[in-house]
Protein backbone atom coordinates (compact mmCIF):
# COMPACT_ATOMS: atom_id res chain seq x y z
CA UNK A 1 0.00 0.00 0.00
CA UNK A 2 2.98 2.21 -0.05
CA UNK A 3 3.67 4.65 -2.80
CA UNK A 4 6.95 4.26 -4.61
CA UNK A 5 7.70 7.80 -5.68
CA UNK A 6 10.22 6.75 -8.33
CA UNK A 7 7.54 4.62 -9.90
CA UNK A 8 5.11 7.52 -9.68
CA UNK A 9 7.51 9.84 -11.49
CA UNK A 10 8.35 7.14 -14.01
CA UNK A 11 4.68 6.43 -14.62
CA UNK A 12 3.91 10.13 -15.12
CA UNK A 13 6.70 10.28 -17.68
CA UNK A 14 5.53 7.01 -19.23
CA UNK A 15 2.03 8.39 -19.46
CA UNK A 16 3.18 11.63 -21.07
CA UNK A 17 5.31 9.68 -23.56
CA UNK A 18 2.33 7.45 -24.31
CA UNK A 19 0.18 10.54 -24.88
CA UNK A 20 2.73 11.84 -27.37
CA UNK A 21 3.15 8.50 -29.14
CA UNK A 22 -0.55 7.82 -29.39
CA UNK A 23 -1.16 11.34 -30.66
CA UNK A 24 1.45 10.73 -33.34
CA UNK A 25 0.40 7.19 -34.27
CA UNK A 26 -3.27 7.02 -33.43
CA UNK A 27 -5.33 10.16 -32.99
CA UNK A 28 -3.74 12.39 -35.58
CA UNK A 29 -3.85 9.95 -38.51
CA UNK A 30 -7.26 8.64 -37.55
CA UNK A 31 -8.78 12.08 -37.15
CA UNK A 32 -7.17 13.17 -40.38
CA UNK A 33 -8.52 10.11 -42.19
CA UNK A 34 -11.97 10.71 -40.77
CA UNK A 35 -11.89 14.35 -41.79
CA UNK A 36 -10.71 13.50 -45.26
CA UNK A 37 -13.32 10.84 -45.65
CA UNK A 38 -16.01 13.18 -44.43
CA UNK A 39 -14.82 15.77 -46.92
CA UNK A 40 -14.89 13.12 -49.62
CA UNK A 41 -18.37 12.07 -48.60
CA UNK A 42 -19.55 15.66 -48.65
CA UNK A 43 -17.92 16.12 -52.04
CA UNK A 44 -19.47 12.92 -53.29
CA UNK A 45 -22.87 13.91 -51.99
CA UNK A 46 -22.52 17.29 -53.65
CA UNK A 47 -21.36 15.57 -56.80
CA UNK A 48 -24.22 13.13 -56.61
CA UNK A 49 -26.63 16.00 -56.09
CA UNK A 50 -25.16 17.84 -59.04
CA UNK A 51 -25.30 14.70 -61.14
CA UNK A 52 -28.86 14.10 -60.07
CA UNK A 53 -29.79 17.64 -61.02
CA UNK A 54 -27.97 17.19 -64.30
CA UNK A 55 -29.66 13.86 -64.87
CA UNK A 56 -33.05 15.35 -64.09
CA UNK A 57 -32.34 18.18 -66.45
CA UNK A 58 -31.22 15.79 -69.14
CA UNK A 59 -34.19 13.59 -68.52
CA UNK A 60 -36.48 16.58 -68.85
CA UNK A 61 -34.69 17.64 -71.99
CA UNK A 62 -34.86 14.14 -73.41
CA UNK A 63 -38.53 13.94 -72.55
CA UNK A 64 -39.20 17.22 -74.30
CA UNK A 65 -37.20 16.12 -77.29
CA UNK A 66 -39.07 12.86 -77.36
CA UNK A 67 -42.39 14.64 -77.21
CA UNK A 68 -41.34 17.01 -79.94
CA UNK A 69 -40.16 14.10 -82.03
CA UNK A 70 -43.43 12.27 -81.46
CA UNK A 71 -45.39 15.34 -82.42
CA UNK A 72 -43.31 15.86 -85.52
CA UNK A 73 -43.58 12.23 -86.47
CA UNK A 74 -47.33 12.30 -85.97
CA UNK A 75 -47.61 15.48 -88.01
CA UNK A 76 -45.52 13.98 -90.79
CA UNK A 77 -47.50 10.79 -90.69
CA UNK A 78 -50.80 12.68 -90.78
CA UNK A 79 -49.51 14.80 -93.61
CA UNK A 80 -48.37 11.72 -95.52
CA UNK A 81 -51.72 10.02 -94.94
CA UNK A 82 -53.59 13.13 -96.06
CA UNK A 83 -51.37 13.48 -99.09
CA UNK A 84 -51.79 9.85 -100.04
CA UNK A 85 -55.53 10.21 -99.55
CA UNK A 86 -55.54 13.28 -101.78
CA UNK A 87 -53.42 11.47 -104.32
CA UNK A 88 -55.74 8.49 -104.18
CA UNK A 89 -58.75 10.71 -104.68
CA UNK A 90 -57.01 12.53 -107.49
CA UNK A 91 -56.04 9.28 -109.18
CA UNK A 92 -59.53 7.90 -108.72
CA UNK A 93 -60.99 11.09 -110.11
CA UNK A 94 -58.58 10.97 -113.01
CA UNK A 95 -59.40 7.32 -113.64
CA UNK A 96 -63.08 8.09 -113.47
CA UNK A 97 -62.66 10.97 -115.86
CA UNK A 98 -60.57 8.85 -118.19
CA UNK A 99 -63.14 6.10 -118.04
CA UNK A 100 -65.91 8.59 -118.68
CA UNK A 101 -64.07 10.17 -121.56
CA UNK A 102 -63.24 6.77 -123.01
CA UNK A 103 -66.85 5.73 -122.63
CA UNK A 104 -67.96 8.99 -124.24
CA UNK A 105 -65.48 8.47 -127.07
CA UNK A 106 -66.63 4.91 -127.46
CA UNK A 107 -70.26 6.04 -127.47
CA UNK A 108 -69.45 8.78 -129.94
CA UNK A 109 -67.50 6.40 -132.11
CA UNK A 110 -70.24 3.80 -132.05
CA UNK A 111 -72.85 6.48 -132.63
CA UNK A 112 -70.85 7.86 -135.48
CA UNK A 113 -70.38 4.40 -136.92
CA UNK A 114 -74.08 3.83 -136.56
CA UNK A 115 -74.87 7.13 -138.15
CA UNK A 116 -72.41 6.49 -140.94
CA UNK A 117 -73.97 3.14 -141.49
CA UNK A 118 -77.44 4.61 -141.40
CA UNK A 119 -76.37 7.38 -143.69
CA UNK A 120 -74.75 5.00 -146.07
CA UNK A 121 -77.75 2.74 -146.02
CA UNK A 122 -80.03 5.72 -146.60
CA UNK A 123 -77.84 6.99 -149.38
CA UNK A 124 -77.64 3.60 -151.01
CA UNK A 125 -81.36 3.14 -150.61
CA UNK A 126 -82.00 6.59 -152.02
CA UNK A 127 -79.70 5.97 -154.94
CA UNK A 128 -81.37 2.65 -155.56
CA UNK A 129 -84.81 4.21 -155.30
CA UNK A 130 -83.84 6.99 -157.70
CA UNK A 131 -82.14 4.58 -160.03
CA UNK A 132 -85.19 2.33 -160.03
CA UNK A 133 -87.47 5.33 -160.52
CA UNK A 134 -85.27 6.71 -163.26
CA UNK A 135 -85.18 3.32 -164.94
CA UNK A 136 -88.91 2.80 -164.63
CA UNK A 137 -89.75 6.28 -165.90
CA UNK A 138 -87.15 6.02 -168.70
CA UNK A 139 -88.73 2.73 -169.72
CA UNK A 140 -92.16 4.30 -169.58
CA UNK A 141 -91.07 7.41 -171.51
CA UNK A 142 -92.47 7.62 -175.02
CA UNK A 143 -93.43 10.21 -177.71
CA UNK A 144 -96.86 10.45 -176.21
CA UNK A 145 -95.50 11.13 -172.83
CA UNK A 146 -93.07 13.59 -174.48
CA UNK A 147 -95.88 15.40 -175.99
CA UNK A 148 -97.64 15.57 -172.69
CA UNK A 149 -94.40 16.86 -171.15
CA UNK A 150 -94.08 19.56 -173.78
CA UNK A 151 -97.68 20.57 -173.12
CA UNK A 152 -96.91 20.79 -169.40
CA UNK A 153 -93.84 22.92 -170.17
CA UNK A 154 -95.85 25.23 -172.43
CA UNK A 155 -98.55 25.46 -169.76
CA UNK A 156 -95.88 26.36 -167.27
CA UNK A 157 -94.48 29.04 -169.53
CA UNK A 158 -97.91 30.54 -169.78
CA UNK A 159 -98.50 30.31 -166.06
CA UNK A 160 -95.25 32.06 -165.06
CA UNK A 161 -95.68 34.58 -162.27
CA UNK A 162 -94.85 38.21 -162.87
CA UNK A 163 -91.67 38.02 -160.88
CA UNK A 164 -90.47 34.98 -162.77
CA UNK A 165 -91.46 36.50 -166.03
CA UNK A 166 -89.38 39.58 -165.26
CA UNK A 167 -86.35 37.49 -164.43
CA UNK A 168 -86.84 35.50 -167.62
CA UNK A 169 -87.14 38.64 -169.71
CA UNK A 170 -84.02 40.17 -168.09
CA UNK A 171 -82.04 37.02 -168.81
CA UNK A 172 -83.09 36.83 -172.48
CA UNK A 173 -82.85 40.50 -173.26
CA UNK A 174 -79.17 40.70 -172.48
CA UNK A 175 -78.43 37.62 -174.48
CA UNK A 176 -77.56 37.49 -178.15
CA UNK A 177 -77.02 33.73 -178.17
CA UNK A 178 -79.89 31.53 -179.26
CA UNK A 179 -82.11 30.10 -176.52
CA UNK A 180 -81.28 26.46 -175.92
CA UNK A 181 -84.18 24.05 -175.58
CA UNK A 182 -83.21 20.53 -174.53
CA UNK A 183 -85.57 17.55 -174.46
CA UNK A 184 -85.33 13.82 -174.01
CA UNK A 185 -86.80 13.16 -177.46
CA UNK A 186 -86.96 15.21 -180.65
CA UNK A 187 -89.83 17.61 -180.28
CA UNK A 188 -92.37 17.63 -183.17
CA UNK A 189 -92.62 20.79 -185.29
CA UNK A 190 -95.96 21.70 -183.78
CA UNK A 191 -94.70 21.70 -180.25
CA UNK A 192 -91.50 23.51 -181.20
CA UNK A 193 -93.67 26.26 -182.69
CA UNK A 194 -95.90 26.35 -179.64
CA UNK A 195 -92.85 26.81 -177.40
CA UNK A 196 -91.50 29.49 -179.70
CA UNK A 197 -94.89 31.29 -179.63
CA UNK A 198 -95.11 31.16 -175.89
CA UNK A 199 -91.58 32.48 -175.44
CA UNK A 200 -92.12 35.15 -178.10
CA UNK A 201 -95.22 36.24 -176.32
CA UNK A 202 -93.47 36.57 -172.96
CA UNK A 203 -90.43 38.29 -174.41
CA UNK A 204 -92.36 40.24 -177.03
CA UNK A 205 -89.51 39.41 -179.45
CA UNK A 206 -88.41 36.60 -181.80
CA UNK A 207 -85.12 35.21 -180.62
CA UNK A 208 -83.16 32.34 -182.22
CA UNK A 209 -83.95 28.85 -180.89
CA UNK A 210 -81.79 25.80 -180.81
CA UNK A 211 -83.37 22.43 -180.09
CA UNK A 212 -81.28 19.50 -178.65
CA UNK A 213 -82.09 16.05 -177.36
CA UNK A 214 -80.83 14.73 -174.06
CA UNK A 215 -82.24 11.38 -172.80
CA UNK A 216 -81.10 12.03 -169.22
CA UNK A 217 -83.90 14.55 -168.82
CA UNK A 218 -86.40 11.70 -168.67
CA UNK A 219 -89.41 13.00 -170.54
CA UNK A 220 -88.88 16.64 -169.85
CA UNK A 221 -87.95 19.94 -171.47
CA UNK A 222 -85.35 22.42 -170.36
CA UNK A 223 -84.98 25.99 -171.56
CA UNK A 224 -81.82 27.82 -170.70
CA UNK A 225 -80.07 31.07 -171.57
CA UNK A 226 -77.39 33.03 -169.69
CA UNK A 227 -77.61 30.84 -166.59
CA UNK A 228 -81.35 31.23 -166.27
CA UNK A 229 -83.00 27.92 -166.58
CA UNK A 230 -86.64 27.02 -166.91
CA UNK A 231 -87.41 23.33 -166.94
CA UNK A 232 -90.03 20.78 -166.44
CA UNK A 233 -88.88 17.16 -166.25
CA UNK A 234 -89.26 14.15 -164.03
CA UNK A 235 -85.49 14.26 -163.59
CA UNK A 236 -85.87 17.79 -162.25
CA UNK A 237 -88.36 16.60 -159.67
CA UNK A 238 -86.15 13.71 -158.72
CA UNK A 239 -83.14 16.04 -158.39
CA UNK A 240 -85.04 18.45 -156.25
CA UNK A 241 -86.31 15.56 -154.08
CA UNK A 242 -82.77 14.20 -153.83
CA UNK A 243 -81.53 17.62 -152.74
CA UNK A 244 -84.23 18.04 -150.17
CA UNK A 245 -83.62 14.67 -148.43
CA UNK A 246 -80.36 15.60 -146.63
CA UNK A 247 -82.01 18.83 -145.45
CA UNK A 248 -84.89 16.83 -144.07
CA UNK A 249 -82.54 14.39 -142.37
CA UNK A 250 -80.73 17.24 -140.71
CA UNK A 251 -83.96 18.79 -139.49
CA UNK A 252 -85.10 15.45 -138.06
CA UNK A 253 -81.83 14.80 -136.27
CA UNK A 254 -81.97 18.27 -134.73
CA UNK A 255 -85.49 17.89 -133.43
CA UNK A 256 -84.78 14.42 -131.94
CA UNK A 257 -83.18 14.26 -128.47
CA UNK A 258 -79.50 13.22 -128.53
CA UNK A 259 -78.71 9.58 -127.91
CA UNK A 260 -77.04 8.64 -124.67
CA UNK B 1 1.33 -12.28 -0.80
CA UNK B 2 2.18 -9.26 -2.80
CA UNK B 3 -0.56 -6.63 -2.91
CA UNK B 4 1.10 -4.49 -5.56
CA UNK B 5 3.23 -5.18 -8.62
CA UNK B 6 5.54 -2.53 -7.21
CA UNK B 7 6.82 -5.12 -4.83
CA UNK B 8 8.21 -7.29 -7.62
CA UNK B 9 11.53 -5.55 -8.27
CA UNK B 10 13.76 -6.66 -11.11
CA UNK B 11 16.58 -4.17 -10.75
CA UNK B 12 17.39 -1.59 -8.07
CA UNK B 13 19.99 1.07 -7.65
CA UNK B 14 19.35 3.38 -4.73
CA UNK B 15 16.29 5.50 -5.54
CA UNK B 16 15.98 3.91 -8.96
CA UNK B 17 14.32 0.54 -9.34
CA UNK B 18 12.71 -1.31 -12.19
CA UNK B 19 9.65 -3.15 -10.90
CA UNK B 20 6.86 -5.16 -12.50
CA UNK B 21 4.61 -2.08 -12.72
CA UNK B 22 7.03 -0.25 -14.97
CA UNK B 23 7.77 -3.31 -17.10
CA UNK B 24 4.08 -4.04 -17.58
CA UNK B 25 3.42 -0.38 -18.39
CA UNK B 26 6.11 -0.43 -21.04
CA UNK B 27 4.62 -3.59 -22.44
CA UNK B 28 1.18 -1.96 -22.61
CA UNK B 29 2.67 1.16 -24.16
CA UNK B 30 4.47 -0.93 -26.76
CA UNK B 31 1.29 -2.85 -27.50
CA UNK B 32 -0.81 0.29 -27.93
CA UNK B 33 1.73 2.18 -30.00
CA UNK B 34 2.64 -0.77 -32.23
CA UNK B 35 -0.99 -1.66 -32.83
CA UNK B 36 -1.83 1.94 -33.67
CA UNK B 37 1.22 2.34 -35.88
CA UNK B 38 0.53 -0.88 -37.78
CA UNK B 39 -3.10 -0.06 -38.32
CA UNK B 40 -2.65 3.62 -39.16
CA UNK B 41 0.23 2.87 -41.53
CA UNK B 42 -2.25 1.83 -44.17
CA UNK B 43 -5.09 4.22 -43.53
CA UNK B 44 -7.57 4.65 -46.32
CA UNK B 45 -9.76 7.63 -46.96
CA UNK B 46 -12.07 5.78 -49.32
CA UNK B 47 -15.55 4.58 -48.57
CA UNK B 48 -14.26 1.05 -47.98
CA UNK B 49 -11.81 0.74 -45.09
CA UNK B 50 -10.20 -2.19 -43.29
CA UNK B 51 -11.99 -3.60 -40.24
CA UNK B 52 -9.05 -2.64 -38.00
CA UNK B 53 -9.22 0.93 -39.17
CA UNK B 54 -12.95 0.83 -38.60
CA UNK B 55 -12.42 -0.34 -34.99
CA UNK B 56 -9.87 2.39 -34.33
CA UNK B 57 -12.14 4.99 -35.87
CA UNK B 58 -15.01 3.78 -33.72
CA UNK B 59 -12.82 4.06 -30.61
CA UNK B 60 -11.56 7.53 -31.49
CA UNK B 61 -14.95 8.90 -32.52
CA UNK B 62 -16.50 7.28 -29.42
CA UNK B 63 -14.01 9.04 -27.14
CA UNK B 64 -14.55 12.26 -29.09
CA UNK B 65 -18.30 12.12 -28.64
CA UNK B 66 -17.94 11.34 -24.92
CA UNK B 67 -15.70 14.38 -24.45
CA UNK B 68 -18.17 16.47 -26.40
CA UNK B 69 -20.99 15.06 -24.29
CA UNK B 70 -19.34 16.32 -21.12
CA UNK B 71 -19.32 19.80 -22.56
CA UNK B 72 -15.98 20.40 -24.23
CA UNK B 73 -16.64 21.87 -27.63
CA UNK B 74 -13.28 21.09 -29.24
CA UNK B 75 -12.65 17.45 -28.33
CA UNK B 76 -9.60 17.16 -30.61
CA UNK B 77 -7.69 19.38 -28.11
CA UNK B 78 -8.26 16.96 -25.22
CA UNK B 79 -8.46 13.57 -26.92
CA UNK B 80 -4.71 13.12 -26.70
CA UNK B 81 -4.78 13.28 -22.93
CA UNK B 82 -8.19 11.88 -22.08
CA UNK B 83 -8.21 9.26 -24.82
CA UNK B 84 -4.77 7.99 -23.89
CA UNK B 85 -5.78 7.81 -20.24
CA UNK B 86 -8.84 5.75 -21.10
CA UNK B 87 -7.02 3.46 -23.52
CA UNK B 88 -4.15 2.89 -21.12
CA UNK B 89 -6.36 2.10 -18.12
CA UNK B 90 -8.76 0.00 -20.19
CA UNK B 91 -5.95 -2.01 -21.79
CA UNK B 92 -4.20 -2.48 -18.45
CA UNK B 93 -7.44 -3.71 -16.87
CA UNK B 94 -8.57 -5.92 -19.77
CA UNK B 95 -5.26 -7.77 -19.90
CA UNK B 96 -6.07 -9.43 -16.55
CA UNK B 97 -7.59 -12.25 -18.60
CA UNK B 98 -4.02 -13.49 -19.09
CA UNK B 99 -2.68 -15.63 -16.29
CA UNK B 100 0.14 -14.30 -14.09
CA UNK B 101 -0.60 -10.81 -15.38
CA UNK B 102 -0.74 -8.10 -12.79
CA UNK B 103 -2.38 -4.86 -13.86
CA UNK B 104 -0.20 -1.76 -13.37
CA UNK B 105 -3.38 0.04 -12.34
CA UNK B 106 -3.40 -2.23 -9.29
CA UNK B 107 -0.38 -0.28 -8.08
CA UNK B 108 -1.07 2.83 -6.05
CA UNK B 109 2.03 4.40 -7.61
CA UNK B 110 0.51 4.14 -11.11
CA UNK B 111 -2.90 5.45 -10.08
CA UNK B 112 -1.22 8.25 -8.18
CA UNK B 113 0.82 9.08 -11.23
CA UNK B 114 -2.35 9.20 -13.34
CA UNK B 115 -4.15 11.29 -10.75
CA UNK B 116 -1.20 13.68 -10.59
CA UNK B 117 -1.34 13.90 -14.37
CA UNK B 118 -4.98 14.95 -14.13
CA UNK B 119 -4.11 17.30 -11.26
CA UNK B 120 -1.54 18.96 -13.51
CA UNK B 121 -3.64 18.80 -16.68
CA UNK B 122 -6.54 20.72 -15.12
CA UNK B 123 -4.59 23.99 -14.57
CA UNK B 124 -2.67 23.40 -17.83
CA UNK B 125 -5.80 23.32 -19.97
CA UNK B 126 -7.51 25.96 -17.84
CA UNK B 127 -4.68 28.45 -18.24
CA UNK B 128 -4.27 27.56 -21.91
CA UNK B 129 -7.93 28.30 -22.60
CA UNK B 130 -8.71 31.17 -20.26
CA UNK B 131 -5.39 32.75 -19.38
CA UNK B 132 -3.59 32.47 -16.07
CA UNK B 133 -5.33 35.37 -14.32
CA UNK B 134 -8.83 34.28 -15.09
CA UNK B 135 -7.95 30.72 -14.17
CA UNK B 136 -6.47 31.61 -10.80
CA UNK B 137 -9.39 33.92 -10.05
CA UNK B 138 -11.71 30.97 -10.42
CA UNK B 139 -10.33 29.66 -7.12
CA UNK B 140 -11.73 32.79 -5.44
CA UNK B 141 -15.24 32.10 -6.64
CA UNK B 142 -17.86 32.75 -5.40
CA UNK B 143 -15.84 34.58 -2.67
CA UNK B 144 -12.24 34.50 -1.50
CA UNK B 145 -13.37 32.57 1.59
CA UNK B 146 -13.91 29.64 -0.74
CA UNK B 147 -10.20 29.55 -1.71
CA UNK B 148 -9.08 26.94 0.87
CA UNK B 149 -12.11 24.82 0.10
CA UNK B 150 -11.41 25.01 -3.57
CA UNK B 151 -7.81 23.99 -3.00
CA UNK B 152 -8.84 21.12 -0.71
CA UNK B 153 -11.34 20.06 -3.32
CA UNK B 154 -8.60 19.94 -5.96
CA UNK B 155 -6.34 17.82 -3.81
CA UNK B 156 -9.03 15.55 -2.42
CA UNK B 157 -10.50 14.74 -5.79
CA UNK B 158 -7.03 13.86 -7.08
CA UNK B 159 -6.54 11.58 -4.10
CA UNK B 160 -9.98 10.11 -4.64
CA UNK B 161 -9.16 9.42 -8.28
CA UNK B 162 -5.98 7.60 -7.36
CA UNK B 163 -7.42 5.57 -4.53
CA UNK B 164 -10.66 4.69 -6.38
CA UNK B 165 -8.90 3.13 -9.31
CA UNK B 166 -6.27 1.44 -7.19
CA UNK B 167 -8.82 0.08 -4.73
CA UNK B 168 -11.08 -1.34 -7.41
CA UNK B 169 -8.38 -3.03 -9.44
CA UNK B 170 -6.33 -4.21 -6.48
CA UNK B 171 -9.41 -5.60 -4.77
CA UNK B 172 -10.39 -7.41 -7.94
CA UNK B 173 -7.00 -9.08 -8.13
CA UNK B 174 -7.09 -9.81 -4.40
CA UNK B 175 -10.54 -11.38 -4.60
CA UNK B 176 -9.48 -13.68 -7.42
CA UNK B 177 -6.30 -14.62 -5.52
CA UNK B 178 -8.18 -15.36 -2.30
CA UNK B 179 -10.93 -17.29 -4.08
CA UNK B 180 -8.35 -19.38 -5.90
CA UNK B 181 -7.12 -20.61 -2.55
CA UNK B 182 -10.66 -21.32 -1.26
CA UNK B 183 -12.64 -22.53 -4.29
CA UNK B 184 -10.16 -23.06 -7.09
CA UNK B 185 -12.78 -24.09 -9.72
CA UNK B 186 -15.32 -22.02 -11.67
CA UNK B 187 -16.02 -19.31 -9.14
CA UNK B 188 -12.74 -17.42 -9.72
CA UNK B 189 -13.64 -17.29 -13.44
CA UNK B 190 -16.91 -15.56 -12.63
CA UNK B 191 -15.06 -13.11 -10.41
CA UNK B 192 -12.50 -12.57 -13.13
CA UNK B 193 -15.28 -11.76 -15.60
CA UNK B 194 -16.68 -9.36 -13.04
CA UNK B 195 -13.15 -7.95 -12.71
CA UNK B 196 -13.12 -7.27 -16.48
CA UNK B 197 -16.36 -5.36 -16.21
CA UNK B 198 -15.11 -3.42 -13.19
CA UNK B 199 -11.88 -2.64 -15.06
CA UNK B 200 -13.73 -1.16 -18.02
CA UNK B 201 -16.10 0.78 -15.77
CA UNK B 202 -13.16 2.20 -13.81
CA UNK B 203 -11.38 3.23 -16.99
CA UNK B 204 -14.52 5.01 -18.08
CA UNK B 205 -15.06 6.65 -14.67
CA UNK B 206 -11.47 7.82 -14.44
CA UNK B 207 -11.51 9.33 -17.91
CA UNK B 208 -14.93 10.93 -17.51
CA UNK B 209 -13.98 12.46 -14.16
CA UNK B 210 -10.78 13.84 -15.67
CA UNK B 211 -12.83 15.30 -18.52
CA UNK B 212 -15.31 16.84 -16.10
CA UNK B 213 -12.48 18.44 -14.09
CA UNK B 214 -10.86 19.80 -17.21
CA UNK B 215 -14.20 21.06 -18.51
CA UNK B 216 -14.86 22.80 -15.20
CA UNK B 217 -11.46 24.49 -15.41
CA UNK B 218 -11.80 25.45 -19.05
CA UNK B 219 -15.33 26.82 -18.91
CA UNK B 220 -16.07 29.59 -16.43
CA UNK B 221 -19.39 29.16 -14.65
CA UNK B 222 -21.58 31.84 -16.24
CA UNK B 223 -23.46 32.84 -13.08
CA UNK B 224 -20.32 33.61 -11.13
CA UNK B 225 -18.76 35.70 -13.87
CA UNK B 226 -21.99 37.70 -14.16
CA UNK B 227 -21.89 38.40 -10.46
CA UNK B 228 -18.28 39.40 -10.71
CA UNK B 229 -19.06 41.86 -13.50
CA UNK B 230 -21.77 43.42 -11.39
CA UNK B 231 -19.41 43.75 -8.44
CA UNK B 232 -16.72 45.48 -10.48
CA UNK B 233 -19.24 47.90 -11.94
CA UNK B 234 -20.34 48.92 -8.46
Amino acid sequence: MKIDWFTVIAQVLNFLILVGLLWRFLYKPILKAIDEREKKIVARLADAEAKKTEANKEQEEFKQKNEAFDKERKALLDKAVAESEDERKKLLEQARKDAASLTAKLDAASKEAQENLNHEIAQKTRQQVFAITRKALTDLASAGLEEQSANMFIGRLHGLKEEEKRQFVDAFKSNSNPILVRSAFDLPEKQQNEIKDAVNRILSAAPQFQFKTNPELISGIELSANGYKLAWSISEYLNSLEKSIPVMEKEISETLPPKK
Amino acid sequence: MKLSPDQTIFWSYGFFNINLTLVTTWGIMLLLVLTSAIITRKLKTDMHISRWQCILEMVVTGINSEIKGVGLDSPQLYIGFIGTMFLFIATANVLIVFPYYQAPTGSLSTTTALAISVFLAVPFFGIKQRGIGTYLKSYLQPTFIMLPFNLISELSRTLALAVRLFGNIMSGGMIVAILLSITPFIFPIVMQALGLLIGMVQAYIFSILATVYIAAAVQAPPKNSDKKDLVTKK
